[in-house]
């Protein structure tokens, strides 16, 4: 097994037009556990780090980019992002612990493409698009649209992400992420729930509701998003929004829940989620004052 | 915090110096047996069964010899046939399957080569024919009728039975009238309980190196809780005499129980002698949880009955644990541990069952958990049921000094009481309980045991000492000998170093287990120095001429005639001229070993629609007897509440139905983080036991009996919901929260 560092996208292109038995990882939390675990080593590592794009993070003319490589703590440590973007701040906090969040990526968490990616939902509920390299040069595609299955992304081979990009949300919205794990943390989710929404007023003008661990890749919940949009978020939207969660679910049964208690879950987080969002986003400057 | 009653006042004994190996661990200076290399070392990989029962055809390791850097292969047939009523056995057959693989994990061969990897690859190349064999994989499904045998070696012990088995052991015992009392009970309450085999969790894997010479002699490096027992059972597996084999005890990075067997060491001692060069072994922790000690999976029922008085009238209970693949920790101690009232009635019936699952070993107060839950359950019901405090209707029956326990024998003077009354005056049981949550207390103790020690006390030229023991130190206790050997002679802890040394080098020292390092240990320390007193005395009647009946031990020094004063320096000085060096041992097998009663109190909250526990606050008070070195008698407090508490709520051994361990790691296999627990709040209790001179009772053990039940009671305060099996897992705990039933 090789290593390389390359230090522009085009370096590690090469690299990884030269060797077909190559692979790209940005903090290895996910790829040296797998390795450890029996998978098979690649001929050449390509890390990504040593890339100045791969690691930016800058918020211009309303659109924040965000380098695929970035540590996972240097977004909750970023004040301003963490209050644009509370859940998906939240959402990439829960990664591992302290020590995996020095490492830990958005692109290593969504293109190692577990159903459980902590960030994933997060990220599509806000719309995040992904700018990759290739070698025909750089395509952008929706994050919703990267991960195809467990372990499997839309992404051709010696194509990489280079960056995120995430649009100011409309005055009066927010987002919430939860997860359900039987410990507090060093855990993966049992069931993930992200909510975005934005407020006209004390109804809601529109909502984003996706679920993480319940189905092979994330699902998006158009029945919960419906019952929300125009709601004051009374009870019987939030009992909606709970059924819409628990029937979107396609999960499987394993040693870390079972079918029903994934439904159930969804169907709490999803609700609960909703309400902190909800929360979140009244205390900020709603569209018609704006 | 320490409640005591302790008449004695100490200099030393029940301060908290720093421990002696405390920088070294720190600062990763330690040597644990994985940080040892040899010059021409060779790795050894293991082949380990894929089925969890199968007939071992043929092995073919010519592929796997012929790869490179491959020096050694060795299988089943090159170890020592050992008759099947031979004590070590089913030790020696666990390390290395003969015939039968008899779990999935199971070892059945193994290489040695120049590089790990190299040992792995060819590990993988011994082609292994197998012809699968039925399995048992539950308690269950071993005590069906014609359920087929996952054995055939296993006869049942105390059973007489010479047909091959699924049981390994069976014990009936009791007293009284069990009918009478029903008769005599107003309230009877019945349930089943199971819980889920579980591992110890020690956090360094287990590792070994050896090295065999040319005149057949072979010096092994362990992490144990016993080298004097990796010296035999390696002896006992490979036919050797004990001289053949040293023992160099590294640091232990944990045990509970779960490293007073061995897995490695004849493997690796075999695999040099082939390959002429050391051999190291050290298992992944995938290995560790598929093969080794976990704490047996158990199915009691327990019946109790009380009086309207609340006094208890009778105990009946059936307790199955099952053992794994062949005989591993016995039920016995289960049912022995329910001895914590006063039981006119009593019937207990203990089984062990054999599965084809890992052979299960000891885990901190083995069995003792499990027949907690159940039996703490059902006092907390009888206690819900008569509307009484529960730490006041277990006063009303707790036992004393002179009550029978479980098997008959009397109780020695014992704290169980003062343990319970430190509970009741507890700030924690005195606050009231947080909105919305329940609050749980559950009670339990463990005999301790004493067993042989030895331990050497050398004073060196200048006055200070080291304390030589044989007792492997996985819990402080080499601080603990340095205080009782500075209580004795005088001299400033930092004076003294402790060692655990290899065994050539000290007596014979039984196994650090049942909780008997600084009883039994401790006391062949004190011995030793009381000894060296005598000897210093003699020295200094020597210096002065005087009469050495007018000499007195003093403040760690030699008082001659009430005036003249000589301190150990000062002897030791003058060693040479007055009879050499200054130097005393001691030998014992102790007696009188003080069982350890333990009372938990825990407030929880439940999350009902996620089935989510959190628990709010945790109190531990148990009886150490006298704290040596309070910091590391707390220490063990938490660390067996906390290892109750993973029990209690998330750890189980998953197992497909092929009888794969699914959750062979620790990101499934569920141990607590810092962040699922509050501070363990631990009360020292102090009722000194009277066989030892400093009153000390074993404090490992006792700890992890209470947390399953006190958890279990405080999620019925809180939900309403008994929880009857384990773990209570979120999903589990929903399930009954929502379903009504138990999980
Ligand atoms: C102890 C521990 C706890 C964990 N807890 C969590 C948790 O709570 N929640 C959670 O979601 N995950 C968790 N993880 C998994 C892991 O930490 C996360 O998925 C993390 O975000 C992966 O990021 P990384 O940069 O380390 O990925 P890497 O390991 O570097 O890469 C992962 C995969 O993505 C590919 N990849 C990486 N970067 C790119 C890119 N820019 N473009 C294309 N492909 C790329 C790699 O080739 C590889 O296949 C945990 C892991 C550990 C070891």
């Amino acid at each position: 097994m090789r290593y390389a560092a390359p230090t522009t996208t085009d370096e590690a292109l090469e690299l990884l037009r030269s060797d077909p038995d190559s692979q790209v990882f940005a903090g290895a939390t996910d790829l040296i556990p797998q390795i450890r675990a029996g998978r098979p080593e690649p001929s050449l590592l390509v890390d990504l780090k040593r890339i100045e794009r791969l690691v930016a993070v800058s918020h211009d003319n309303g659109t924040w980019t965000v380098g695929a490589a970035t540590p996972t703590s240097a977004l909750t440590a970023n004040a301003e992002f963490s209050s644009a973007f509370p859940g998906l701040s939240e959402a990439s906090g829960l990664i591992g612990s302290d020590q995996i969040q020095n490492r830990s990526s958005w692109g290593g968490n969504l293109c190692n493409a577990s159903p459980a990616a902590d960030s994933a939902p997060a990220l599509i509920v806000n719309d995040a698009r992904a700018v990759i390299a290739g070698a025909s040069g750089e395509r952008t595609a929706a994050a919703a649209d990267i991960v195809t299955g467990p372990g499997e992304t839309s992404l051709a081979a010696g194509e990489f992400i280079i960056e995120f990009l995430l649009d100011d949300p409309p005055a009066g919205s927010s987002d919430a992420y939860l997860r359900l794990i039987p410990r507090t943390e060093m855990d993966i989710a049992v069931v993930g729930a992200a909510v975005q929404l934005t407020l006209d007023g004390d109804r809601v003008a529109s909502a984003k509701v996706a679920l993480g661990a319940v189905a092979p890749t994330v699902v998006r919940v158009p029945g919960a998003e419906a019952a929300l949009a125009g709601s004051t978020l009374d009870d019987d939207t939030l009992a909606a929004v709970s059924a819409a969660a628990s029937d979107a679910c396609n999960p499987i049964d394993d040693k870390r829940g079972t079918i029903q208690y994934r439904r159930q879950v969804a169907g709490v987080l999803a609700r609960r989620a909703a309400q902190i969002a909800a929360q979140r986003a009244r205390s900020q400057p709603t569209q018609g004052n704006s | 915090m320490t409640v005591t009653e302790n008449p004695r006042t100490y200099k030393y004994v029940g301060t908290r110096p720093v421990r002696h190996d405390g920088l070294d661990k720190v600062t990763g200076k330690a040597r644990f047996a994985a940080d040892l290399d040899m010059t021409g070392q060779l790795r050894a990989a293991l082949v380990r069964s894929p089925h969890a029962h199968a007939r071992i055809v043929s092995i073919d390791a010519s592929k796997a010899e012929a790869m490179p850097g491959v020096k050694a292969v060795v299988t089943g047939a090159d170890f020592a046939d050992l008759d099947p009523t031979h004590p070590e056995f089913d030790m020696a057959v666990n390390l290395m399957a003969r015939g039968e693989a008899l779990y999935n994990g199971h070892v059945v061969a193994a290489v040695a080569a120049v590089t790990a990897a190299q040992a792995a690859a060819a590990a993988a190349a011994v082609e292994v024919d197998y012809e699968p064999l039925p399995a048992v994989l539950t308690i269950d499904e071993a005590i069906a009728k014609g359920a087929p045998i996952a054995n055939t070696t296993n006869r049942t012990l105390f059973s007489g039975d010479a047909e091959p088995s699924n049981l390994a052991s069976v014990n009936e015992f009791g007293r009284g009238d069990i009918e009478a009392g029903f008769e005599a009970a107003d309230i009877i309450i019945e349930r089943e309980f199971r819980t889920a085999a579980v591992h110890q969790g020690y956090i360094e894997p287990h590792a070994c190196v050896a090295d065999c010479g040319q005149d057949g002699k072979a010096v092994i490096w362990a992490s144990s809780q016993g080298h004097f027992a990796v010296r035999s059972k390696t002896a006992a597996a490979l036919g050797w005499s004990t001289d053949r084999i040293k023992v160099i005890p590294a640091e232990i990075g944990g045990g509970f129980g779960g490293k007073t067997t061995i897995y490695l060491e004849p493997v690796a001692v075999l695999l040099s002698q082939k390959a002429a060069r050391p051999v190291k072994l050290v298992m992944s922790r995938e290995e560790v949880l598929r093969a080794t000690g976990p704490a047996p999976a158990t199915k009691i029922t327990a019946k109790i009955g009380a009086t309207n008085d609340g006094e208890i009238t009778t105990l009946q209970s059936t307790m199955y644990f099952d053992n794994g693949s062949t005989k591993g920790f016995s039920a016995l101690t289960g049912a022995m541990s329910v001895a914590s009232y006063k039981l006119p009635n009593l019937e207990l019936h203990a089984i062990g069952t054999v599965t084809n699952t890992a052979r299960s070993a000891a885990y901190r107060a083995p069995s003792a958990p499990q027949a907690a839950f159940a039996v703490e359950t059902l006092i907390d019901e009888l206690a819900q049921r008569l509307g009484v405090d529960p730490i006041d209707l277990r006063l009303q029956n707790a036992v004393v000094e002179g009550d029978a326990t479980a098997m008959g024998m009397p109780h020695p003077k014992i704290g169980f009481v003062e343990t319970l009354e430190a509970i009741k005056n507890s700030d924690h049981y005195n606050s009231p309980v947080p909105e919305g949550a329940g609050r749980g207390v559950a009670t339990g103790f463990w005999f301790n045991i004493g067993e042989q020690s030895s331990a050497t006390v050398n004073l060196n030229e200048d006055g200070t000492a080291t304390v030589v023991t044989g007792s492997p130190d996985i819990g402080g206790s080499r601080a603990s000998m340095a205080l009782m050997a500075a209580e004795e002679l005088g001299l400033a802890v930092d004076r003294i170093t402790p060692i655990v040394a290899d065994t050539e080098s000290v007596g014979f020292t039984d196994i650090t287990e049942g909780s008997r390092a600084t009883f039994a240990t401790g006391m062949a320390v004190v011995n030793a120095c009381r000894e060296l007193i005598e000897e210093l005395k003699q020295r200094a009647a020597t210096i002065k001429s005087a009469d050495v009946e007018r000499v007195e031990w003093v403040d760690g020094a030699a008082v001659i005639e009430g005036e003249d004063r000589l301190t150990i320096p000062e002897i030791t000085a003058m060693a040479k001229n007055t009879g050499g060096p200054l130097t005393a041992t001691a030998s014992l097998n102790a007696a009188g070993a003080g069982p350890s009663f333990a009372v938990h109190v825990a407030d929880v909250a439940v999350d009902e629609e996620t089935g989510e526990t959190t628990i709010l606050r945790y109190t531990a008070a148990q009886d150490a007897g006298t704290a040596i070195h309070p910091s590391y008698v707390e220490g063990q407090i938490q660390g067996g509440s906390v290892q109750g508490i993973g029990w209690a709520l998330n750890e189980e051994y998953i197992y497909d139905s092929n009888g794969v361990m699914e959750n062979a790691g620790f990101l499934d296999y569920r141990m607590p983080v810092a962040s699922d627990l509050p501070m363990i709040d631990a009360i020292i209790v102090e009722v000194p036991n009277p066989s030892h001179p400093y009153g000390v009772r074993g404090v490992g053990e006792t700890g992890i009996v209470p947390p399953i039940p006190t958890l279990a009671n405080a999620i019925a305060a809180a939900t309403g919901v008994r929880m009857t099996s384990l773990p209570m897992s979120p999903p589990r705990l929903l399930a009954a929260i929502t379903g009504g039933a138990d999980g």
